[in-house]
C-alpha cells in the first residue's frame, strides 16, 4: 500500500476527475444492466402468466 | 466424464434454460471475486506510473472493457453464424443475448478512453484509426440490436442478425491491428502474444485479473439474458407455461 493518507488516495495525484469517472461510470453502466435485467425477467413472467389466464378465462 | 454428457440435448431451449439457471451464480460469484483481487491490486498494490502518474489507473478498465468489446463480438458473430448455418435457434438467442453487453463494453472503452485522453493527449476525441474503429465497432452492435428489433419474425431476424454480424466481423483485426497499420495517437500493444508485455508484472497482473472479471460478469449476466430471451420467445410452449406456474 503505498497511499500515506485516505484523501492522497482520493486525489489520484491530481488526476482524481478521471480515475474515478472512468470506474464510476463503469459501476453505473453494470449496476444498470443487472437492474433492466431483472426487470426485463419480471416483465416476461407477467406476460406467460397473463397469457396463462387468458387462456384459462375462454 | 464430459464425453459421457450428450452435449446436442442443451441445443434444445428447454434443456438449456435449467442449466443456465444452475450456472450463473458461479460466474457471479467468481466475477465478484476477481473483481475484488483486481481492484485491490489496481489500485492498492500498483505503484505510481513514472510518466503518467496516477491518471495510468484508467488502463485497468479501459484495456479490460477494449479487449471484451472485441472478444464479444467475435462470439456473436460466431453464435448468429452457426444459428444461420445449423437453423439452430439456441444459438441465435445467444448472438441477441450477447450484443447488449457488448455494447455495453465498447461504451465503456470508448468513454474511459476519453477520460485517459484528456489529460494525457489534451482531447477528448480524435479521429485517429483505433478510436473510429472502436466507434464503427459500437455502431455494429446497435445496429445489430435495432435490425433484430425492427423484424417482427423472430427467425428472419436471427437471419438478418447474423449476415450483419458476419459482415462486422471484419472490423475486429481492423481495430486490433489498426496501431500497428496506421499512424496513430494511441499508443501501441502493451500486451501481446508474441512479445513479452511492456509494462511492469504487478500492473499486468492486475489489468488481467480485472479483465477476467469482465469476463466472468459477463458470462453472467449473457446466460441471464439469455434465459429471459427464451422465456420471451418460447412463451407459448408448455413447459415454459408449467415452469411460470410452478415459479409463482
Amino acid at each position: 500500500m503505498h497511499w500515506q493518507t485516505l484523501s492522497e488516495f482520493f486525489a489520484m495525484g491530481g488526476y482524481a476527475f478521471y480515475v474515478w469517472s472512468s470506474f464510476g461510470l463503469t459501476a453505473l453502466l453494470a449496476i444498470w444492466e443487472l437492474l433492466s435485467l431483472r426487470y426485463r425477467r419480471r416483465k416476461a413472467f407477467k406476460l406467460i402468466k397473463q397469457q396463462i389466464e387468458m387462456k384459462s378465462i375462454n | 466424464m464430459i464425453f459421457g454428457i450428450n452435449w446436442y440435448k442443451y441445443a434444445s431451449p428447454a434443456a438449456f434454460y435449467p442449466l443456465a439457471g444452475k450456472l450463473t451464480p458461479w460466474f457471479y460469484g467468481l466475477a465478484s471475486l476477481l473483481l475484488v483481487a483486481g481492484l485491490y491490486i489496481s489500485f492498492a498494490v500498483s505503484p505510481t506510473d513514472f510518466q503518467q502518474g496516477e491518471a495510468y489507473r484508467i488502463i485497468f478498465i479501459h484495456v479490460p472493457a477494449a479487449w471484451m468489446s472485441m472478444f464479444i463480438y467475435l462470439v456473436m458473430a460466431a453464435w448468429a453464424g452457426i444459428g444461420l448455418a445449423l437453423n439452430a435457434k439456441l444459438s441465435s438467442m445467444m448472438a441477441q443475448a450477447l450484443a447488449p453487453t457488448g455494447a455495453l463494453f465498447t461504451v465503456i472503452a470508448l468513454a474511459t478512453g476519453s477520460l485517459w485522453g484528456k489529460p494525457m493527449w489534451g482531447a477528448w476525441w480524435v479521429w485517429d484509426a483505433r478510436l473510429t474503429s472502436e466507434l464503427i465497432l459500437l455502431f455494429l452492435y446497435i445496429g445489430f440490436i435495432a435490425l433484430q428489433a425492427a423484424i417482427d419474425e423472430p427467425r428472419r431476424a436471427d437471419r438478418a442478425g447474423a449476415l450483419l454480424a458476419l459482415v462486422g466481423v471484419v472490423n475486429v483485426p481492423i481495430i486490433y491491428f489498426s496501431v500497428r497499420w496506421w499512424n496513430t495517437l494511441h499508443q501501441g500493444a502493451s500486451v501481446s502474444v508474441t512479445t513479452a508485455p511492456k509494462m511492469a508484472t504487478i500492473m499486468l497482473t492486475g489489468m488481467l485479473l480485472m479483465a477476467l472479471a469482465c469476463w466472468m460478469y459477463a458470462v453472467a449476466v449473457v446466460l441471464s439474458r439469455v434465459r429471459i430471451i427464451i422465456l420471451e420467445r418460447e412463451r407459448r410452449a408448455d413447459w415454459v407455461k408449467a415452469l411460470v406456474e410452478v415459479n409463482q
